[in-house]
């Protein structure tokens, strides 16, 4: 069975029902159980679809995951139309609440919205099309078989007789529900708009500056609140000057709240209440709020790298993650040893639209009601009323659109900040805003991390052993734990000794998910070490990589987040290996003088990518990326390719900016970083010429927010190497180590 | 009292002087398509236009401004290069999450109003202070020239 049969059958018992809409019209609501087993702790949750037809021929999709630029509210609903063969141009799209029990989860995180519903929403597209050709076919006194449907109309080609689907609706509402599970699906070929060019449906409204984003949210009487938590992590409140805050002009109120849930959750700190938030903002200064900092005050970025170079070079991991042959024999008869020391800052997610979010308590029912942009919704929904103590129905959340996320959103602690404010000031709506400071200096960050690599090679050049000593944080048991690796990454399984082990260091400093968790860091660590391998080797990183998988097999589909997922399959690493070799001119690559390429390769959140950098360096050390060649198998189909392009290129630019320039510096426990002068994101003038290719597989299709993103780091990197001699095994790259004059 | 100019209409606000105008559109007059993104003129996200010249709000005290016509994203589309901007920022499908993109608007508007014809690298360097997360860098660049060339054409 193919991955894509196998996926469907997944989906094998969607229930479908359909009613008449109050004022005429259709209704479909589909349940489709055994989705998500995984996110709801075992229990077959429940993943619901909702398309109403109006007799004006409006067809409504509820958008149930939260848009943070990912282009789901667009790609979601097309996957319903393309089934339906509904009219685009006439395809509404609202955005439903936070509601796990009718929606399944929602969720914008780890690419899985787009394998999850590419079946079930299309069953139920397809299923609304077969009512209303039913419909058509009473109403016209003929045979269904003598119809077709084209762009919202059913029509009858012998006679030229046409009904749109607004004329149907009410009648396709009374036809019998056909089983969604054994409707046909349309083949790809027939696809007129899955895979067609299709712009993001909110964006009229952005180009013309409406409301749309958490921060727009604005309600009566609402008043504006600022948080001053404390700078060192882990710090506990003592005392604040509330006085001479509250005396400053347009403030309202200042109070303290105590923390509870850690910092995933509320941190102590102060509010401060005004009818504008600059006022409530510049009266922080005011506060003189003294802390207890513990025993964290003392913690520096300095100070875990060199307790981790101490921990690397004792060359004992504390722990083994892994072990499989004889990797000291290996080493011990090596022709060929190479030994080299990896490390990988602190990262913000540092999102456009800071965090906020809107809250009101309403006393008189007990209800906490937000406004939010999060990536996970349902979890804050959960969180927010235990920390009230009020069941999980008393707090509403509605799902705004979110100005960007790359994972800062998963984590809601400006949610319950916000309801704890709320709280305090019954019947009046609060919105809670982040400056960039608070931003920058409160995020969960992407784990620093240290690896210590030894590669063993025989007379002939091959990998005969590999081992690493990783040296990360230890983060308790999270559900999802950032600073950890697989006990099995590349290239463990493909070569015959190796040993992986880790030593963990105690922090207080918060960390989390950034886009391509885990990958982004471990890509260019395995990659850049692979590439010295191949340098060692007297060969190449393509050419390394493709001898490594030579005659592996594919591995078999395993149990994942939504139901049964692809397992590694070397073929699909080979083809984008080789495509963007080809596309790169690799080999025979003329290049202005100085220019250099480098490749990288990695598989993540289902996503084959292979990329190739063209990178020089000047005398004062400034690497610049020319053009990047990207190969990408992310399955059968590029639904839209609009969104697709625009996720691989911007996560491009994202991981050129992680390479060149990027790093959170902690010092006296404290985030030392404030603003985007000493945190440079990427801006117009460095981004390169990107050329993207897809090559498709039968597989089905998988999110694009995250794979494209790992690659690109070991690409300029490599390609710095060849361009200079200078190997890069620090990032962000140190302009100090690159300059020549 | 201070009073502003703001697309076109004359509006009193009970505000100090030194508060920015990012605030007061905001938070005051409830025009929110001015966006907040870092607070110190380094992201571009709150950029308007004072005088026709992009400006970032959040650094510009309200007290300077008396007598200034300020325009913002919500009258963007009132002139004929401001539609144009808005249909090439579509036909391209610029944006990711959208969020500086009103400011990414204004900017380019300036831009083209000043120079209906720029270079890569004049585009480059006028667009340099505004930040997209999302990276759109590329289609910001293509929507720019569609929009230009279009001017070319209808002389906007």
């Amino acid at each position: 069975m193919s991955e894509l049969a196998e996926t469907m059958a997944l989906s094998r018992r969607t229930l479908l029902k359909a009613s008449v809409l109050a004022g005429g019209g259709l209704m479909l609501s589909a349940t489709i159980p055994g989705i998500g087993k995984a996110a709801t702790g075992g229990k077959p949750a429940t993943l619901n679809a909702f398309v109403t037809i109006a007799p004006d021929g409006t067809i409504t999709i509820v958008g149930k995951n939260p848009e943070i630029g990912q282009g789901i509210k667009t790609m979601l609903p097309m996957l319903v139309a393309e089934e339906l063969d509904a009219d685009w141009s006439k395809v509404a799209i609202v955005q439903g609440d936070s509601d796990a029990k009718k929606y399944g989860p929602q969720l914008a995180g780890g690419s899985f919205a787009t394998p999850m519903n590419w079946i079930p929403m299309r069953q139920v597209g397809a299923a609304g099309r077969q009512m209303l050709l039913e419909a058509a076919a009473k109403d016209m006194g003929t045979a269904v078989s003598s119809l077709k449907t084209e762009k919202g109309h059913v029509i009858e080609p012998e006679t030229g007789r046409s009904m749109s689907y607004g004329q149907l609706a009410s009648l396709a509402a009374t036809m019998p529900v056909p089983d969604p599970n054994t409707i046909k699906l349309k083949d790809a070929k027939d696809f007129a708009i899955i895979g067609r060019k299709i712009g993001g449906i909110d964006s009229p409204k952005i180009v013309h500056g409406q409301p749309i984003f958490g921060l727009d949210t604005k309600l009566p009487g609402m008043v504006y609140a600022a948080y001053e938590r404390s700078p060192v992590f882990g710090a506990k409140f003592v005392s604040a000057d509330l006085a001479a805050a509250k005396a400053q002009p347009g403030i309202i109120d200042a109070f303290a709240i105590q923390g509870s849930g850690g910092p995933e959750q509320l941190v102590d700190g102060v509010a401060v209440i005004s009818k504008n938030w600059w006022l409530a903002n510049k009266a922080r200064s005011k506060l003189e709020v003294q802390w207890d900092n513990g025993e964290w005050a003392s913690h520096s970025t300095k100070g875990y790298d060199e307790q981790a170079k101490a921990f690397m070079a004792s060359g004992k991991p504390a722990e083994s993650l892994n072990k499989k042959g004889d990797s000291a024999a290996a080493f011990a008869s090596a022709a060929k040893v190479v030994d080299a020391q990896y490390h990988y800052p602190f990262l913000a997610h540092v999102p456009m639209e800071p965090m906020n979010c809107t809250a009101q308590w309403h006393s008189k029912t007990g209800t906490m009601e937000l406004w939010a942009p999060s990536q996970t919704p349902n979890g804050g929904q959960t969180t927010v009323a235990k920390m009230l103590g009020v069941p999980e129905d008393k707090v509403i959340v509605h799902i705004t659109r979110s100005g960007g996320g790359f994972g800062r959103r998963l984590i809601n602690d400006f949610m319950h900040q916000a309801a704890a404010i709320a709280k305090k000031m019954p019947d009046t709506p609060v919105q809670l805003v982040w400056s960039r400071e608070d931003d920058i200096r409160s995020d969960h960050y992407r784990p620093a991390g240290w690896h210590r690599l030894r590669a063993a090679l025989d007379a002939n050049g091959k990998l005969t052993g590999i081992e690493d000593h990783f040296v990360t944080f230890d983060l308790g048991s999270n559900a999802f734990n950032p600073a950890t690796m697989p006990k099995d990454h590349f290239p463990y399984a493909f070569v015959p000794n190796a040993s992986y082990g880790q030593t963990m260091m105690k922090t207080a400093v918060p960390m989390g998910a950034l886009r391509a968790p885990t990958s982004n860091a471990l890509s260019f660590v395995f990659q850049s070490f692979l590439d010295e391998v191949a340098h060692e080797a007297g060969t190449d990183l393509p050419t390394l990589l493709l001898a490594l998988i030579d005659g592996a097999k594919a591995e078999p589909a395993q149990q994942g987040f939504f139901g049964k997922q692809p397992g590694f399959d070397p073929d699909r690493m080979r083809n984008v290996i080789t495509k963007a070799v080809a596309m790169s001119n690799w080999s025979h690559a003329s290049l202005p003088q100085g220019h250099a390429l480098g490749f990288g390769y990695y598989y993540s959140h289902l996503g084959h990518f292979a990329e190739v950098a063209e990178v020089s360096v000047s005398k004062s050390g400034q690497a610049s990326v020319h053009n990047v060649w990207v190969a990408g198998d992310v399955g059968s189909t590029i639904i839209n390719p609009f969104g697709a392009l625009n996720q691989v290129n911007g996560a491009v630019i994202d991981g050129i900016g992680q390479a060149l320039s990027l790093a959170v510096e902690l010092d006296k426990g404290a985030v030392v970083n404030s603003n985007f002068h000493n945190y440079p994101v990427p801006r117009m003038p460095v981004v390169p010429a990107i050329h993207v290719e897809f090559v498709p597989s039968d597989n089905a299709p998988t999110g694009l927010g995250e794979p494209a993103l790992p690659p690109v780091i070991p690409a300029v990197t490599n390609a710095v190497f060849a361009a200079t001699g200078k190997r890069v095994r620090t990032l962000p790259m140190d302009r100090a180590f690159l300059a020549t004059a | 009292m201070v009073k502003l100019t703001i697309n076109g209409e004359t509006r009193a606000l009970d505000v100090p002087d030194e508060m920015p105008l990012l605030w007061a559109l905001r938070d005051e007059l409830g025009m929110v398509g001015t966006k907040f993104g870092c607070g110190v003129g380094l992201c571009g996200a709150c950029t308007v236009h004072v005088d026709g010249v992009a400006t970032r709000s959040c650094s510009a005290p309200v007290g300077t401004l008396a007598g200034k016509k300020i325009s913002t994203i919500e009258h963007l589309g009132e002139t004929p290069l401001g539609k144009a901007l808005q249909k090439a920022w579509l036909d391209v499908d610029v944006m990711q999450c959208g969020y500086c993109q009103a400011g990414q608007l204004m900017t380019a508007s300036a831009l083209l109003a000043k120079n209906p014809n720029p270079s890569q690298a004049e585009v480059d360097s006028a667009m340099q202070g505004n930040i997209c997360r999302c990276a759109c860098y590329g289609r910001i660049r293509e929507a720019i020239q569609v929009a230009a060339k279009e001017g070319a054409t209808t002389h906007v």
